[in-house]
């Protein structure tokens, strides 16, 4: 199953992944992201892929088939 | 679609657009031109350092396994629309089913080349920008809009003294309005950045010790390098007698459709797409809206009959002495928010009874809480009793404060901006 991995020193709190798949990402009080779920079925893979992309910072990835 | 797509402009707004089409299940032949010989790679980064290191927004490897066809150091130089081709530099012609130009904007020229005097849009800029900061020195930025200003943040820490040149008093204050750009100001100041703002340049003269910037009041300021960050410029001329309609970058109507051609589209800085209500609409300079755009033109070519408009919320951020901005929403600069301040914290809200834009400074949880607002239409009181209910434990006494009025410019401040 295709999995999130995220660069914490990279993530800036721009919270653009949590706008595009608020059951994936959130943000902490100090701005900073937090996986609610690293598997991604691949329902939900496309629109994943797009909250991934959507990040200003370059701090997330979705790797794996 | 019908036949075969082109993408002239490997960026953020292009390779958005191969990729939804790719994770759509389109399987038709999909070729990105660009004129630059890189990699895609994002731009946004450039200004906040390390080019060394780009954020690849495709690789080739990666466009081989989705079937994407890269022609890199390629040139578009014209577009036939009856006969749907595009020609390249090297005097080759690419046919289309549908073409989508997404090609950006340039860098506006500085009016006063010459060795040391950089613009910054893209990889080489920021490649040559560098070489010239890692020698150290002082770098004169003129112009403090977004890219200037975080280049300034940049080379303040790789140790550079930097002076911030702008003709406005508060260039900020031109987004965000006065207050929330007075604070942003404040953030230069303590990073001691020098700056010199209602004024203008009158010329540059390149001596041997250095490059004189000289000011209209008369000042001469003796600069290492030097920084033009004037604005950006749609670069149409190759499209000249195509039938676009150029005035602006390419005219299209809500839904990326370029006016006066079939089968072309424009997406991204260089697209002018109509408003909901079918007025002209303007150019969005805007990263976020380059995806969004991209995605739409890729449902409207999936699914003609249902061609998709743009519906999220607007988002800018910039990125400045390690402290955030966003710009959400509809933000009238000459309209005075309400504001919420937490300590380094801020955040600013515009609208009557709902929340229709918001500038937010270093408080990544009140942005999203705004962001969500704006969406849903809350009203602006709503989005104020939940960041009191959500604000962090205080690391002081001090409570958070809600102002209406202007905030007072910090004495510093004044001083330098006289």
């Amino acid at each position: 199953m295709p999995a999130l991995t995220v660069k914490t020193d990279a993530c800036q709190g721009y919270a653009s992944c949590v706008i595009a798949a608020d059951d994936y990402f959130d943000i902490d009080d100090d701005g900073l992201v937090v996986l609610l779920a690293a598997e991604v079925p691949e329902a939900d893979r496309e629109r994943v892929d797009r909250a991934v992309r959507s990040c200003p910072a370059a701090a997330l990835r979705l790797e794996g088939a | 679609m019908t036949g075969d797509l082109v993408i002239v402009g490997a960026s953020v707004a292009g390779v958005t657009l191969a990729r939804t089409l790719r994770s759509r299940g389109f399987t038709g032949r999909v070729r990105l031109v660009d004129r630059e010989a890189e990699e895609p790679y994002d731009k946004p980064p450039l200004s906040k350092g390390r080019p060394a290191e780009p954020v690849r927004l495709l690789t080739r490897p990666e466009a081989e396994r989705l079937g994407l066809e890269l022609l890199l150091g390629a040139e578009a130089t014209g577009v036939d629309p009856a006969a749907r081709r595009l020609a390249l530099a090297d005097g080759s012609r690419l046919g289309y089913g549908a073409l989508v130009i997404a090609t950006g904007v340039r860098a506006r020229p500085s009016p006063w080349p010459g060795p040391g005097v950089h613009t910054l849009r893209t990889l080489a800029d920021a490649r040559a920008l560098h070489a010239g900061l890692a020698r150290g020195g002082h770098l004169v930025v003129i112009g403090a809009g977004f890219i200037g200003a975080e280049a300034a943040g940049t080379a303040t820490a790789l140790g550079c003294r930097v002076t911030l040149v702008d003709p406005l008093p508060s260039p900020p204050a031109r987004v965000v309005g006065r207050s929330v750009g007075n604070r942003i100001l404040a953030w230069h100041v303590r990073a001691g950045v020098d700056l010199r703002l209602g004024r203008g340049v009158q010329a540059l003269d390149h001596r041997a010790d250095g490059i004189m910037v000289r000011l209209d009041d008369g000042e001469v300021l003796r600069a290492d390098h030097v920084l033009v960050g004037i604005g950006a410029e749609p670069d149409v001329d190759w499209l000249a007698g195509s039938g676009l309609h150029l005035d602006d970058g390419i005219a299209c109507d809500r839904y990326g459709r370029a006016l006066g051609v079939d089968h072309v589209y424009a997406a991204g800085d260089i697209a002018c797409w109509a408003t909901a209500d079918g007025a002209a609409g303007r150019r969005i300079e805007h990263w976020t809206s380059a995806q969004e755009q991209a995605r739409c033109v890729a449902a409207t070519l999936l699914d003609p009959g249902r061609p998709q408009a743009p519906g999220e919320v607007p988002m800018v951020w910039s990125d400045q002495h390690g402290r955030t901005i966003q710009v959400l929403g509809a933000v009238d600069p000459a309209v005075e928010p309400r504001i919420v301040a937490d300590e380094g914290r801020l955040l600013a809200l515009w609208g009557g009874g709902r929340v229709v834009g918001a500038v937010s400074l270093a408080w990544p949880r009140a942005s999203l809480a705004a962001r969500r607002a704006i969406a849903s239409g809350a009203p602006i009181t709503e989005v104020l009793d939940a960041l009191t209910r959500q604000k962090t434990p205080p690391r002081t006494d001090t409570p958070p404060r809600t102002e209406t009025a202007p905030l007072k410019e910090t004495a510093s401040l004044k001083e330098v901006a006289r």
